[in-house]
């Protein structure tokens, strides 16, 4: 591990300015992930900046009727808050499914929607990773790994999100919101906040290095149904070969891009009258890769939305 | 010599009077080890401030160091020193023995500039803090000249050769007795690289006093760290001074030293510090040895009414160029089931690639993956019941040798296991029995595994506090030997456990052949028995020649040992009173164990049978074990929780092997696929949600004088196949590819249209 400076932040601003002075800091908060990439030195930070004790973790109502997660509430928190488990039972699911119970003790909110891929290649600082190292190529390609991107990948990345939370997020239409140094407010839908690889794949996210993560908003819950599945070779601790979330008559797939994929040409589908399955083939259409992982996201898919309109709730 | 008729007499082990035999005593260092208070070989207690050295690992599969400078690492915040191959201190060179008997030769670290293996050191910084050593790698500067590497197994399977100095095993006419067969199933079946992933990697604290060192290291065997350490050094063994006293996992990984060894005794020679070394996480996965790839191609020819007529194994497997191992995974097959033409062999296929070595239970975890499944299409063939299939063709005597059995309860193992399991509730129509989406489906395999006894050595004093210390030059791998060893000297001298110390992991203690191959608790076992009992002798001539003693005078050979006591009649004096006036020092014993002159007369194993309930996801191919279990007949059993412990965590690496657990190298460059245990699937708890076992009664007088055998490799062995067999039973999918993940069973599932 390299040498690094550590700040504790006493409040939001206080954050955000020694951000804005050390360009180059990452924002600690769980460290669930970051400080393991710190130790294989795939990230090396001069400073990092402890968010961690800030009062960022409340859950609260709003005014519209949805939820507002604050950005270090714990996944076990939320996970088990009884608001989320009644009126968004696909996030409580999803959260749960992402983690051992010692890491969600541990990861918030905000430090979730942060984490890195987990890319063999990625993982291997003795290989070419254009995300870890920009220009040194893309190991994945044409390398063993299973977990590459079905949708939005270029000719320089094709590593996926690892995130379950995210997805189950996208397909609630969640918001994130965040501030910078300059006293800015912005708010964004989760499943824009990380960013397609494109040509310059070591950029993860859209947040500028002075931008802080303070909460996550749910709509009201749609109505209809919400599903959780998560493929995985081992029932726990460990990510997604594929993952689906629905929500009403939306849908969003996981582990099959750089970031929570929303099906939007299966949700055209169904809302044009399309049975599940020609409704998860739509969005299939525009997918590249291996025709073996398109069909686990096909099935996986159709299941899900078959269930869903049964009313489950699983 | 001793022979098998001379350990049948009873003893005090078979007689078990105060009941330490079987009981299920926790395991002594346990608290230890879950409070953190266990001090590994990475933690021990240093006389003066460490130092930390830190291993830098080659990244290409073959070739040499054509430019290597350390300088700007040596200059680094913290680092005391930094070496390549050019400056390393003076080392014997590879496999050289100044004393033809060390166990092993010389090992080097950073030898040469050639380099036969991704992940190989090349080069160690020793700085003040384990941070400054690593941080310190990123300015070493290493050019590579590459060569062409062979690293794809499956491409050099078809031009694999023999294995070193075997032969196939042929009984009979194979191929005539197969062609002849009326029912016949051929199917080739491949189990993937394997690691060991033990909890804590390899490591070694060291420090010199004077001109001999004394090193803390994790290795399952004390001999043959300590042997291969002083040949590198080039020293005579006495001035290394190796322990090894607490190890979080071994599982024949740590069957031998590597680097971290040899370099922290050079370091910490070099500087006058004591020094630590441990391997990262992911360096153990490619600078320590892994089970190999095997394929293994099954033929099985039987009569219409399940009478096996012909039986062949053949397994390809791989290792390192230079370093030959072969996991022989066809060997179990010899003395399993019965057959008048049998074929069985290994073929051996060499990359440069890291070592291939041992690993729990080598050759039967792989292969019986494979004749255990292909007995199955076996039974679905012959439209028998797998259990009456494998009944049919029970031998009367080993098929391999005709020797007789020491004691063989394979078919009682088959027949409880299946009354508790409920086998009868089994849908022998594949596919046919549904839970929702799942599929859900049983099946059975069974279990055989070796039994042995190599020679040990132990020592035993009582001093006059009562207190009986056992010390022994053999390991505790996490399997519960310390516990074992006071049970067993406990019960041999008649004094409760806490009176029984037990001293293990010193290479300047009594030496035991140390943990592997599931021979340890019946080697190690039956030296601390056979000292046990030569301290009896002594205390009884002690007593009989002693004025002072209540039975002076008495017949040694008629006197007793209870409750802390030794007795005749109603006469008796406490072991305590007899050890204080013997000396200061007490009673001091040693003792022994060989392997007994006729012991090859019998053939000797464990036995298991393994049933499995799985259930497999209809939309998406992922496999899910809903309940397991397992009876076994493995000896008397020294301690039902330990020995149920190891049995059910042998299943439990059934189920990795089966589901989850695989590795690839990527023949781009030589590295392992998955470096850390996020790619590295081994079950978590929530892959095990109802797993028991159970062990039948049984001691095997052929043995030991104890009568117990070995179960820390029978679990794994059969596990997989019996759930391979489930995975057919559930769905009606054959997968001969391991591990089953989700991939290849949907892909199976699509090609059957489901």
């Amino acid at each position: 591990m390299k040498p690094f400076a550590f700040e504790r932040a006493r409040d939001v601003d206080h954050a955000l300015s020694l951000a804005a002075a050390a360009p180059g800091a990452r924002f600690l908060a769980g460290g669930t992930n970051l400080l393991d990439l710190m130790k294989l030195e795939i990230e090396q930070p001069d400073t990092l900046i402890d968010v961690g004790r800030l009062p960022l973790a409340d859950i609260s109502e709003t005014a519209g009727g949805g939820l507002r997660i604050g950005a270090l509430a714990t996944n076990t928190v939320v996970a088990s808050d009884p608001r989320v488990r009644s009126r968004y039972p696909v996030l409580a699911r999803a959260i749960l499914s992402g983690a051992s119970v010692q890491l969600r003790n541990k990861a918030s909110m905000g430090g979730n929607l942060m984490q890195r891929t987990r890319c063999s290649y990625f993982m291997d600082p003795a290989k070419p990773c254009n995300k870890r190292l920009p220009g040194s190529g893309c190991s994945a390609m044409g390398g063993l790994s299973q977990a590459t991107a079905l949708f939005g990948a270029s000719e320089f990345c094709a590593a996926v999100s690892a995130s379950d939370m995210s997805v189950a997020l996208a397909v609630l239409d969640a918001e994130v919101e965040t501030v910078r140094a300059d006293g800015s407010v912005r708010r964004r839908p989760v499943e824009t906040l990380q960013r397609l690889p494109g040509d310059a794949p070591q950029v993860d996210t859209d947040l500028a290095p002075d931008e802080l993560i303070l909460a996550v908003e749910l709509p009201p819950p749609p109505s209809g149904g919400q599903v959780w599945r998560k493929v995985r070779a081992r029932a726990s601790y460990i990510g997604a070969l594929a993952s689906v979330a629905v929500a009403g008559d939306r849908v969003a797939l996981g582990a099959v891009a750089a970031r929570p994929w929303r099906a939007r040409a299966t949700e055209a589908a169904l809302a044009g009258g399309a049975a599940p399955r020609e409704a998860a083939e739509a969005e299939l259409v525009s997918a590249s890769g291996e025709d073996a992982r398109k069909s686990l996201v096909r099935r996986l898919a159709t299941d899900a939305i078959q269930e869903s309109r049964k009313g489950g709730r699983s | 010599m001793s022979t098998v008729r001379d350990w049948a007499v009873p003893n005090p082990i078979t007689e078990n009077r105060s009941g330490l035999i079987g009981k299920p005593v926790d395991r002594y260092e346990g608290r230890l080890k879950v409070t953190g208070t266990a001090p590994f070989a990475f933690e021990v207690e240093t006389p003066s401030t460490p130092l930390y050295g830190h291993i830098v690992s080659a990244t290409i599969a073959r070739g040499r160091i054509s430019a290597i400078d350390v300088s700007q690492a040596a200059s680094a915040p913290g680092v005391v020193l930094a070496w390549s191959h050019l400056d390393v201190p003076v080392q014997a060179q590879r496999g050289a023995k100044l004393n033809p008997r060390s166990q092993r030769g010389s090992n080097p670290a950073l030898g040469s500039d050639r380099v036969e293996h991704y992940g190989q050191s090349v080069a160690f910084i020793l700085a003040d803090t384990p941070e400054n050593a690593r941080a310190a790698e990123a300015r070493i500067r290493i050019s590579y000249e590459a060569s062409d590497a062979d690293l794809d197994f499956g491409s050099f399977i078809d031009s694999a050769g023999p294995a070193p100095g075997e032969e196939d095993a042929r009984i009979g006419d194979f191929e005539a007795g197969y062609s002849a067969s009326e029912v016949t199933v051929d199917a080739t079946w491949f189990s993937p690289l394997q690691n060991h992933a033990q909890m804590e990697p390899c490591a070694t604290t060291a420090w010199w006093e004077g001109d001999k060192v004394v090193v803390h290291t994790s290795i399952q065997m004390v001999k043959g760290g300590q042997h291969a350490l002083a040949e590198t050094l080039g020293i005579p063994s006495d001035r290394v001074r190796l322990l090894t006293r607490y190890i979080g996992g071994g599982f024949g990984g740590k069957g031998q030293s590597y680097d971290d060894l040899t370099l922290a005794a050079l370091a910490a020679r070099e500087s006058g510090r004591p020094v630590r070394v441990a391997y990262t996480r992911r360096q153990m996965f490619q600078a320590t040895v892994h089970r190999p790839a095997v394929q293994m191609r099954v033929r099985l020819g039987a009569d219409g009414s399940g009478r096996l007529n012909a039986m062949a194994l053949e397994a390809v497997t791989h290792c390192a160029r230079n370093a030959p191992f072969v996991e022989h995974a066809a060997n179990f097959a010899r003395n399993l089931y019965a057959a008048p033409h049998r074929l069985t062999g290994h073929r051996l296929v060499r990359l440069d690639i890291p070592h291939a070595g041992a690993m729990r239970a080598p050759g039967e975890a792989p292969g019986m993956m494979s004749l255990e499944c292909a007995m199955d299409e076996l039974a679905d063939r012959l439209g028998m019941d797998p259990i009456a299939l494998r009944i049919r063709n029970e031998p009367e005597v080993d098929p391999d040798n005709a020797k007789p059995f020491s004691v063989r309860q394979l078919v009682r193992c088959m027949q409880e296991g299946a009354q508790q399991f409920g086998w009868d509730r089994r849908n022998p129509t594949p596919g046919a029995v549904r839970d929702g989406r799942w599929y859900v489906g049983m099946g059975m395999a069974t279990a055989i595994r070796g039994n042995f006894l190599l020679p040990a050595k132990a020592g035993l004093r009582l001093t006059g506090d009562g207190l009986a210390t056992l010390t022994q030059g053999m390991t505790d791998i996490g399997t519960g030997t310390y516990t074992i060893l006071a049970q067993i000297t406990g019960e041999t001298l008649g004094l409760p456990l806490d009176q029984v110390r037990v001293e293990l992991g010193d290479s300047e203690m009594p030496p035991a052949p140390g943990s592997g191959g599931q021979f340890g608790a019946a080697t190690a076992g039956s030296a601390a028995f056979e000292t046990g009992m030569v301290m009896r002798r002594r205390l009884a001539e002690l007593a009989a020649g002693d004025p002072r003693s209540p039975l002076y005078g008495e017949d040694p050979m008629l006197m007793d040992f209870a409750n802390g006591n030794i007795v005749l009649g109603n006469r008796s004096e406490s072991l305590a009173a007899l050890a204080s006036r013997a000396g200061p020092e007490g009673v001091y014993v040693e003792g022994s164990i060989s392997p007994a002159a006729d012991a090859r007369d019998w053939s000797q194993h464990t036995y298991g049978a393994q049933f499995a309930e799985v259930g497999v996801d209809s939309v998406t191919g992922e496999v899910r074990l809903r309940r397991m279990f397992g009876v076994f007949a493995a000896g008397r059993i020294l301690n039902a929780k330990l020995a149920k412990s190891q049995i059910t965590g042998g299943m439990i690496w059934g189920v990795g092997a089966a589901l989850t657990e695989s590795n690839v190298v990527d023949p781009r460059y030589g590295s392992f696929l998955h470096q850390d245990l996020g790619g590295y699937l081994a079950p978590v708890h929530a892959d095990i949600v109802n797993l028991d076992a159970v062990l039948l009664d049984e001691a095997d007088d052929k043995a030991n004088p104890m009568g117990i055998k070995g179960v820390g490799e029978l679990g794994i062995c059969g596990s997989g196949a019996a759930i391979a067999n489930a995975v057919y039973n559930a769905c009606g999918v054959r997968l001969r590819d391991y591990p089953l993940t989700p991939d290849k069973v949907l892909a199976a599932l699509e090609a059957k249209g489901l």
